[in-house]
């Protein structure tokens, strides 16, 4: 086990050097002057341009550039400070990206964690439900519902539920975070849709292909009830590509919290991400996608690592 | 009647009956036109059959007319036909006979601006999936059937382009691109967008490069390239068009969402993206603004997904 938590970590630092290295080069091997992209149609004054050429070196190699960014390598009298110290730059107004995370963060983690919890939870029993009698009623309309949503894009659905739940149904509010915990409910079943679909479908999936095997048919001639089948034998198994898929969710889940939060009005990460590009604050955006694809990686590193636990067929090579 | 109809039946039948003559046929047929696979005919005799298919394309086949010609579309309308002609005394107006769909914030007609928004998006997604299922393709292919190093190489890129989201992604790179078309946007989904089609063929590669017919063509002294085109390709390229067929929808939707966050096509550009985000400020007053370029984006994004859904049916042969 720990050998394959240490090789995972190792294949881990490639990827997480390679990934930040590509958003980086996005935006700063762009012809042109890249301070200038960042700012897009703003004027800004030659002291902010000037500032900011320093804090990214710009006269620097690029690669060295990078490594400053990254705070690998030391930055002249400041030392290190970058990305692996917690420092992803400021806006034109001098504030700390890191400092406008630490504000939004908690909402976009409740609202993701509440989402997941939705999606675990409702996706894995209609997946159920479909999966252990195939063709039934309910298993086509779990087919065809979760294809239905799969199919209409996430503002669309979220606009659609705004209109109907929130303003003719009047059951949710609509907007901002004045309600509490009601508040993240609608953008919460909203985000977490999409990602209830696929669970549900691989639940059928996975419990269809284990419901004919070996094991359970033992386990049925032992005299085991249904329900115990199911839920020891045959969840147990099938639900080990579904906590994968959770996992590897995360970074759909950021991406769409972008959408959900726009819309819903909620001052979390993903509407930090929206206000930045609307503003064009270019080194918001930048250090706020680096923050999320960072949490991303983390994520998919710790469902591979939680992959080895639940199935110990994985350690071995 | 019927005695005529019989002896009429199968005039090609000697002394056979019918049904075993047709056997022999069909059996012969295989056997002669067998190189061109197999796999593929059978899928397009199951298709065709198949309402979720017939159903499918024939909405996308709808869609990609209204892309190329939106007039076939305006033929008889009798509200006005040219998006950009607009009078601000419509501004936000109700659906009704002259304008089926109403009139938008400036007051262009909206059945006519939603019918000229089909071209972006099918563009911007067929083009998308073909330039990256090409990318896929070839660097798959190469990276299953050598092996070695250069797959080693291959997949570590591959790696490291998977940690990135595609909308984070695209949302950074498109937020540093000044001027943003219809080429931009297109290239910047590919970027993010041909991995899992790689890791697809090439792993659909690796399961047919050790098949016996394969080395019967080694044997027979074809070389690497025609023994890649046409013996491994035609067989391993399934899985990779069900997915393709499924990513051009999602594709199309994903350029919605990066035109609504205001990183995609900008005006004066006619997308639906585009058109939901200058109206979402007016849900409660103007519902209709949304409500029909979102229908529109959802139809189209749905017939490609039951169409990759139907496709993979027929194409996996497990499934039968």
């Amino acid at each position: 086990m720990g050998r394959y938590v240490a090789r995972r970590l190792l294949q881990m630092v490639p990827v997480f050097f390679g990934s930040t290295l590509l958003i980086f080069a996005m935006v700063y091997l762009i012809p042109g002057d890249p301070i200038r992209a960042l700012f897009g149609e703003r004027q800004v004054s030659d002291a902010t341009l000037e500032s900011l050429r320093d804090r990214y070196n710009l006269d620097d190699p690029f690669l060295v550039q990078y490594g400053k960014y990254m705070g690998v390598l030391p930055d002249g009298e400041e030392g290190f400070s970058g990305v692996l110290q917690g420092d992803f730059g400021e806006d034109f107004r001098g504030r700390e990206v890191s400092e406008l995370m630490t504000e939004r963060f908690p909402v976009t983690i409740r609202l993701a964690v509440a989402a997941i919890i939705i999606e675990t939870v409702v996706g894995i029993i209609a997946g159920v439900m479909a999966g252990i009698r195939r063709n039934s009623f309910m298993d086509n309309l779990v087919l065809v519902s979760t294809t239905l949503v799969i199919a209409i894009p996430l503002f669309v659905l979220e606009f659609g539920a705004q209109l109907i739940f929130g303003l003719q149904l009047d059951w949710f509010p609509i907007a901002g975070l004045r309600e509490g915990w009601v508040s993240y409910a609608l953008p919460a079943m909203l985000l977490a849709a999409l990602s209830l679909c696929y669970v549900a479908r691989l639940t059928r999936t996975s419990i269809v292909e284990n419901i004919r095997s070996d094991y359970v048919r033992t386990a049925r001639a032992k005299g085991l009830s249904g329900q115990r089948v199911v839920g020891r034998h045959v969840l147990r198994n099938s639900l080990i590509p579904v906590v994968t898929f959770i996992g590897t969710d995360f970074g759909y889940l950021l991406g769409g919290a972008i959408v959900t939060e726009t819309i819903f009005n909620l001052p979390g990460i993903g509407r930090a991400v929206f206000d930045g590009v609307t503003q064009r604050e270019g080194a918001v955006v930048v250090g706020l996608i680096t923050v999320l694809v960072i949490v991303f990686l983390v994520a998919n590193l710790l469902v591979d690592v939680l992959y080895g636990v639940l199935d110990p067929r994985i350690r071995y090579e | 009647m019927s005695s005529g109809s019989e002896t009429h039946v199968d005039p090609t039948s000697d002394q056979q009956g019918a049904a075993s003559s047709g056997a022999v046929t069909g059996g012969a047929e295989v056997g002669v036109g067998g190189r061109e696979a197999g796999l593929w005919k059978d899928a397009w005799r199951q298709l065709r059959r198949s309402p979720l298919f017939v159903g499918s394309a024939t909405t996308i086949l709808l869609f990609t007319l209204m892309a190329a010609f939106p007039r076939l579309y305006l033929w008889y309308y009798p509200g006005s036909t040219d998006p950009r002609e607009c009078s601000l005394t419509n501004s936000v107006g109700r659906p009704g006979a002259g304008a089926w769909f109403g009139y938008d914030l400036q007051g262009c007609d909206y059945y006519t601006q939603v019918i000229y928004g089909a071209k972006v998006s099918m563009i911007v997604g067929i083009a998308t999936v073909v330039i990256a299922g090409a990318i896929a393709v070839v660097f798959g292919s190469i990276a299953g059937y050598y092996g070695g190093r250069i797959d080693t190489v291959i997949a570590r890129i591959t790696d490291i382009w998977f940690g990135i989201p595609l909308i984070l992604g695209a949302i950074v790179f498109l937020n540093a691109i000044g001027q943003r078309g219809l080429l931009q946007v297109t290239l910047v989904l590919v970027a993010f967008s041909w991995m899992t089609m790689l890791r697809l063929m090439r792993s659909s590669t690796i399961e047919r490069r050790e098949a016996d017919y394969v080395d019967a063509a080694r044997a027979l002294g074809a070389d690497t390239r025609r023994i890649i085109t046409r013996h491994i390709l035609p067989n391993a390229i399934a899985p990779l068009i069900v997915y393709a067929t499924i990513t051009v929808g999602i594709t199309i939707a994903v350029e919605a969402t990066l035109s609504f966050l205001g990183v995609g096509l900008q005006l004066p550009a006619i997308t639906w993206g585009l058109m939901i985000n200058s109206s979402f400020r007016r849900i409660l007053t103007a519902p209709h603004l949304l409500v029909f370029p979102g229908a529109f984006l959802s139809i189209v994004v749905l017939a490609f997904i039951v169409m990759g859904d139907a496709l993979r049916d027929a194409l996996d042969p497990r499934l039968r």
